[in-house]
């Protein structure tokens, strides 16, 4: 598909288009499919031409985060009475797409601010809290990040220890501890952080940058969404309002219910980064010559190839299936276990393979093979492990927990 | 200021072009639609018009239901309305008479149309609208500023730019350079979901022309290498096979 976007400015390299091998696009409405194209023209524009300077040097481009707040990326499925775009379930999950298809950091940034730290505000806040917050981080305005793993409680959220007690003047609490492996917390105005209250119960506070005892460190050095800046959440005896706690929620259903959200975003966008994976090796397969004809014809390109498409193809219809779930109210945080799973596990093959076939050009920042691969090993971890995820649907289907 | 925006509805320029009915229609299964590139260029220099001195930009499309994505993202862009002349459009004549007749019961400061559709490329539409509507028509225009109902335009020439104005009410053909294309962004298409889109039914007059046939250009022939030493068989293949000396 090409564009007016394209057709003014035919030497840009982004040649992306994405495959439909079961003409899916036939299950999306024309809304989707403006959505999509809309944000792809961004993307092509404003985001390929700098993203692998961007991973190369490691630096978070925050000129993006006012063309992602333009494109809908912030909260797109919330209502639009909290300045939120009030689409459905499957347009968020084309954004996430189209965003990850270019980079999973860029990505991450867009699942972070709409699904751990909108949604929660949306869904477990006051209304005082949903005006306060909700309209600028949907422009973008204010950034926000999601406090849950803790630097010895990773796949074990229920034993973390970060707290906070009564500060004793009826309208603060005092907040200690630390949190680790945080998307956007260097630049983040505010923190959606859970923590135990004096009974242990898990409860989510909001914690605003600048107040005293509260610091974020960046972790330097990734080999993996370099293009996406994480750290920690350093709390000492921070003084937080009591009207910060969202009131709505107890437990680790609130953070897990977040979680279930943004991993339906993930389940859509680690099919980006295969997609492509995919059509840059079926590209380069096609011009590379190697005795004498395309490598595309020999057999063991095309297993390859063949392998990829099919496996890209039976995700995607089992990711939109799962999006008429989300949209039903109906979709089980198993099923999102399952998806987020696969998609990701796949998304890593595909690029795995498809590096193998673009040959020693494969490690190059000249393609986006290697910067896919290496950024997925972060998402087959975060957000659930691909191990636990597996031990979810295990216990599922069998009705036993194999955790404890 | 009052304007209205022909927006044309084309394949996507990366689409395989084949036939069907004997190589008389093209065959648009499989194929994607966008809007004509360059309308969307006199659609993008309107809303900037328009923001600027305030007024209106309506669009109008001649086209049947399956153009309506694109008037809808001429919506999500920025149109404030969208008119769809419900017939199909192949003819340049049969266009361009649609559009005027919605243009002359409406009334329009500034009419902007593309310079051509980048599908059957005949480029006249803005020059037949300028006659059945006894208006000025200035093509393929680079630029355009408007101050107290005069419009100052710049344009190609061979060799050079031409300077023209000329007062309001007139028709303008959109170029290149003219403007940036926009990407439709959330608001937008939020926005565009209840903006109106109104469907007219074509006014009688018949198409002027029918397609004959349409030939694609000839498949690219393999390359005959000849050894430099060898000027005789060269001189030979241009004389004998190719004729051309």
């Amino acid at each position: 598909m090409n564009t007016s976007q394209e057709f003014f400015h035919a030497n840009k390299p982004d040649l992306y288009n994405h495959p439909d091998y079961y003409l899916m696009d036939e299950l999306l409405t024309e809304e989707h499919k403006l959505i999509r194209q809309s944000v792809r023209d961004w993307v092509k524009k404003d985001l390929s031409p700098i993203i692998e300077d961007v991973a190369q040097k490691a630096t978070f481009p925050m000129h993006m985060i006012k063309g992602l707040a333009d494109v809908g990326a912030f909260g797109p499925q919330l209502p639009a009475e909290y300045g939120c775009g009030g689409m459905d379930y499957i347009t968020y999950g084309i954004i996430m797409q189209e965003l990850e298809r270019c980079d999973s950091g860029v990505r991450s940034t867009a699942s972070v601010q709409g699904s751990l730290v909108m949604y929660p505000i949306y869904k477990f806040g006051s209304e005082e809290q949903k005006h306060k917050y909700l309209p600028k981080l949907a422009k973008g305005e204010l950034m926000g990040c999601f406090g849950l793993t803790e630097p010895n409680h990773g796949s074990n959220p229920a034993g973390m220890t970060t707290n906070f007690r009564d500060a004793g003047d009826g309208k603060h609490v005092i907040l200690n501890g630390a949190k680790m492996w945080i998307s956007n917390s260097p630049f983040a105005d505010i923190a959606v952080v859970w923590a135990k209250n004096e009974q242990g119960k898990i409860k989510g506070i909001i914690v605003e940058r600048g107040m005293e005892g509260f610091t974020t460190p960046e972790t330097h050095n990734k080999w993996s969404l370099r293009t996406s800046a994480t750290g920690e959440l350093v709390f000492n005896d921070v003084k937080v309002p009591v009207e910060n706690i969202l009131p709505s929620v107890e437990g680790l259903k609130g953070p897990l219910t977040c979680l279930n959200s943004a991993r339906y975003g993930i389940s859509w966008g680690a099919i980006g980064a295969a997609m492509d994976c995919y059509d840059t090796a079926l590209r380069y397969s096609k011009e590379r010559i190697q005795f004498g004809r395309p490598i595309a014809g020999f057999q063991l390109q095309q297993k390859k190839l063949a392998e990829m498409i099919t496996e890209i193809t039976k995700a995607q219809l089992l990711t939109w299936r799962l999006g008429v779930l989300m949209n039903e109210g109906r979709a089980t945080p198993a099923q999102i276990s399952m998806a987020k799973r696969n998609n990701v596990d796949l998304a890593l093959n595909v690029s795995r393979n498809a590096r193998q076939m673009l040959g020693g050009m494969g490690i190059t920042g000249e393609y986006s093979i290697m910067r896919h691969m290496m950024n997925l090993e972060s998402v087959v971890t975060y957000e659930g492990t691909h191990d636990i995820h597996l031990l979810i649907t295990g216990m599922d289907i069998t009705g036993i927990s194999a955790f404890e | 200021m009052k304007i209205l925006v022909c927006l044309s509805n084309v394949p996507d320029t990366t689409s395989k072009i084949t036939f069907t009915d004997n190589n008389t229609k093209f065959n648009t299964a499989g194929v994607q639609f966008i809007i004509n590139p360059y309308d969307e260029l006199a659609l993008t220099r309107a809303l900037e018009i328009t923001e600027k001195q305030g007024g209106t930009v309506t669009t109008i499309t001649v086209g049947l239901p399956e153009t309506e994505p694109s008037i809808r993202k001429g919506l999500a862009i920025g149109a404030t309305d969208a008119v769809r002349v419900n017939a199909e459009a192949t003819d340049a004549y049969f266009v361009a008479e649609q559009i005027a007749a919605y243009a002359k019961a409406e009334g329009f400061d500034l009419i902007l149309t593309g310079r051509e559709g980048i599908d059957y490329n005949s480029g006249q539409v803005a020059g037949l609208l300028g006659e059945m509507l006894g208006l000025p028509s200035v093509n393929v225009i680079t630029s355009i500023e408007i101050e107290n109902g005069i419009a100052t335009m710049e344009r190609d020439i061979d060799g050079g730019k031409e300077k023209v104005s000329c007062k309001l009410p007139l028709v303008a053909s959109a170029q290149k350079e003219l403007t940036e294309p926009r990407i439709p962004n959330m608001r937008g298409i939020m926005a565009a979901r209840t903006k109106p889109l109104k469907v007219v039914e074509a006014t009688g007059s018949e198409k002027t022309s029918a397609t004959v046939a349409f030939d694609l250009p000839p498949a690219k022939g393999g390359v005959k290498l000849i050894a430099p030493e060898d000027a005789a068989s060269l001189i030979g293949i241009l004389h004998n096979d190719i004729k051309i000396i």
